[in-house]
């Protein structure tokens, strides 16, 4: 069974972020960057898939510029058997939408049997390239997943997501699109000779005109980042436990009219 | 009507729309009065469920009542959606963010082939144009993004947006589209329910409790539940803690956890971790409790305490029981 994992390059969390010249997008010296960390539980959902079946291919896919191929490589080394890149100008300001068409095109070329995302990329949070994918590709697709298992003959995929009280339980044809949840597995580490290994392997690069796809203006657009307001000045309160623990719920009826 | 402002209406699954319905139009209503309409996919509408809708301030309900839209499936959403959506020639369609609605309205905007706009913050006009902001890494900044062409989608982040007053008496006129209604190629095995904590649910809480690595184990977690029932609060917890095995990962406020935003966020032994704070820094009022007088925490929070949380909880919860019983 073939499996195809999306992964993006993001800033780590504890990385600070400064806004560049151009007012819409951030100054990338100095980041550090990861792989978004609901991709690892996409990429180690597909590794433990292809074990347990002892047969098939997990094929890393991910778009952006140079760097990228750092975070292909990394999922080279947890257990991925090739990576492609899409590493092309045209797609430097590509909305999710964009992104979903450039990444479709390649599933087409591909054909795999599943295709696994993490539940959104945290760093703009869209959480929208998994359902988009879906609806380009017409097939169905599961979000926020907790549990995944194929059946012995390939043919569909039991799928449980994670919704407001509870978890529903699907049957899935293949080819189905997967949205992967924190919980779904634990991540491993790559191990040095994985690290070694994906030095060896496969990342291929594709631009847009190897796909077919004409270049085409986002749908959506940035028109500015800005920074957050700040919050106004807060309050320590002092004294003993049961003065401060008074004066707090006085505060949050009486001043912030909170409670 | 053309140029409405569609509301995608989340339920309860019992017929009746959830209360963040009320923020969903409000704000729509803001943006474009008298045109704002609720879009119903549902098997089951109660009457008292379109009353609700048009006293919010919906003036037309599409309602699209089939067996096939429960339980929820995007395919099918996003199909019959898309459908009404070529006749109807919606300005904006709005959803607020669930479970469902996030996927749904994603997949609805790529089969429309337009934009959108994930958990918005904030909407305003410029010009004919409708422009959203947006938190984006971890919070720490904002995005103010627009559309090429409409429909301009977006979702609504709950608790965030001023809900709409209920006019009582005020009606909306109720159409049932004719509807081929879609095959669906995912099939429902089950539905596996939580356990429940008889508290609310942590991303539709107006109180939110939060325990970090403070609580020192799982057992004490039955201290903030007390407390949760006291002022009708969820309880959730940080990362530290989820991963230490104290709490299941539904109930981790953070970047890989739920992302709240209520009138009132009391966190207890939270340091405030920036992928916390991801998750809750848009509350309106920040109370924490921690023993650390330097935990990041204290920076972003309205009112602190610097105190042992297992002293504090029971003294807060007994304050809130005088308080709540005057």
């Amino acid at each position: 069974m073939k499996i195809l994992v999306t992964i993006k390059q993001v800033p780590d969390t504890a990385t600070q972020v400064k806004i560049a010249a151009d007012g819409k997008t951030i100054d990338t010296t100095g980041i550090t960057w990861i792989v978004s960390p609901y991709d690892e539980f996409a990429v180690e959902e597909a590794l433990r898939i292809k074990e347990k079946r002892g047969q098939g291919e997990v094929v890393a896919v991910s778009l952006g510029p140079d760097r990228v191929k750092e975070a292909l490589r990394s999922s080279l080394a947890m257990g991925c058997d090739r990576a492609i890149h899409l590493n092309d100008a045209a797609w430097s300001a590509a909305d999710t939408l964009a992104t979903a068409k450039a990444l479709a095109a390649v599933i087409k070329q591909e054909a795999p049997q599943l295709v696994l995302c993490g539940r959104q990329a945290i760093d703009d949070d869209m959480g929208a390239v998994t359902a988009q994918l879906a609806e380009l590709l017409g097939w169905p697709c599961a979000y926020w997943i907790m549990e995944a298992a194929i059946d012995a003959d390939g043919k569909t995929v039991r799928a449980a997501r994670q919704v407001e009280g509870g978890l529903e339980v699907f049957d899935l044809p293949l080819p189905a699109v997967l949205a992967a949840q924190k919980g779904l597995n634990e991540p491993r580490y790559p191990t040095l000779k994985g690290i070694m290994g994906a030095k060896k392997k496969e990342i291929k690069d594709v631009k847009a005109a190897d796909l077919g796809i004409a270049s085409e203006p986002s749908q959506l657009s940035i028109v500015g980042l800005e920074a957050l307001p700040p919050r106004p000045a807060g309050r320590i309160i002092q004294g003993d436990v049961p003065t401060a623990v008074k004066e707090l719920v006085r505060a949050l009826r009486e001043d912030a009219k909170a409670i | 009507m053309p140029n409405a402002f569609w509301c995608i209406v989340e339920d309860d699954r019992n017929g009746s729309p959830k209360k963040v319905m009320a923020e969903v139009i409000g704000e729509a209503a803001r943006l474009a009065p008298g045109r704002v309409e609720a879009v119903w996919l549902t098997d089951k509408a109660s009457e008292a469920g379109l009353k609700q809708l048009g006293e919010w301030g919906a003036a037309r309900v599409l309602l699209l009542e089939n067996a096939v839209f429960v339980p929820y499936r995007s395919e099918v959403w996003a199909a019959a959606a898309a459908d009404l959506a070529a006749k109807e020639s919606p300005a904006a369609i709005f959803a607020p963010v669930t479970s469902r609605q996030r996927e749904f309205v994603a997949r609805l905007a790529a089969r429309l082939g337009v934009g959108l706009s994930a958990d918005s913050v904030r909407f305003a006009m410029d010009g004919d144009k409708l422009v959203a902001t947006r938190p984006v890494y971890a919070g720490k900044l904002l995005s103010r993004v627009t559309w090429a062409k409409s429909p301009w989608v977006a979702t609504l982040r709950p608790n965030v947006f001023r809900p709409a007053d209920a006019q009582p008496g005020k009606t909306a006129s109720v159409e049932r589209p004719s509807l081929t209604a879609p095959g669906a190629q995912m099939k429902f095995v089950e539905r596996r329910e939580e356990v429940s904590t008889g508290l609310p649910e942590l991303t539709e809480a107006e109180t939110v409790i939060s325990g970090g690595r403070g609580m020192k184990g799982p057992e004490n977690y039955v201290i903030l539940e007390e407390l949760g029932r006291v002022i009708g609060a969820a309880v959730g917890a940080s990362r530290a803690a989820v991963d230490a095995g104290w709490r299941p990962h539904r109930f981790q406020i953070g970047q890989t956890g739920r992302t709240i935003s209520p009138k009132l966020y009391l966190g207890f032994g939270v340091s405030g971790a920036i992928q916390h704070l991801a998750g809750m820094r848009t509350s309106k009022v920040i109370v924490a409790v921690n023993k650390d007088p330097e935990a990041p925490i204290f920076k972003i929070a309205d009112f602190g305490i610097v105190a042992d949380l297992f002293e504090v909880v029971p003294e807060l919860t007994k304050e809130f029981k005088k308080l709540l019983e005057k």
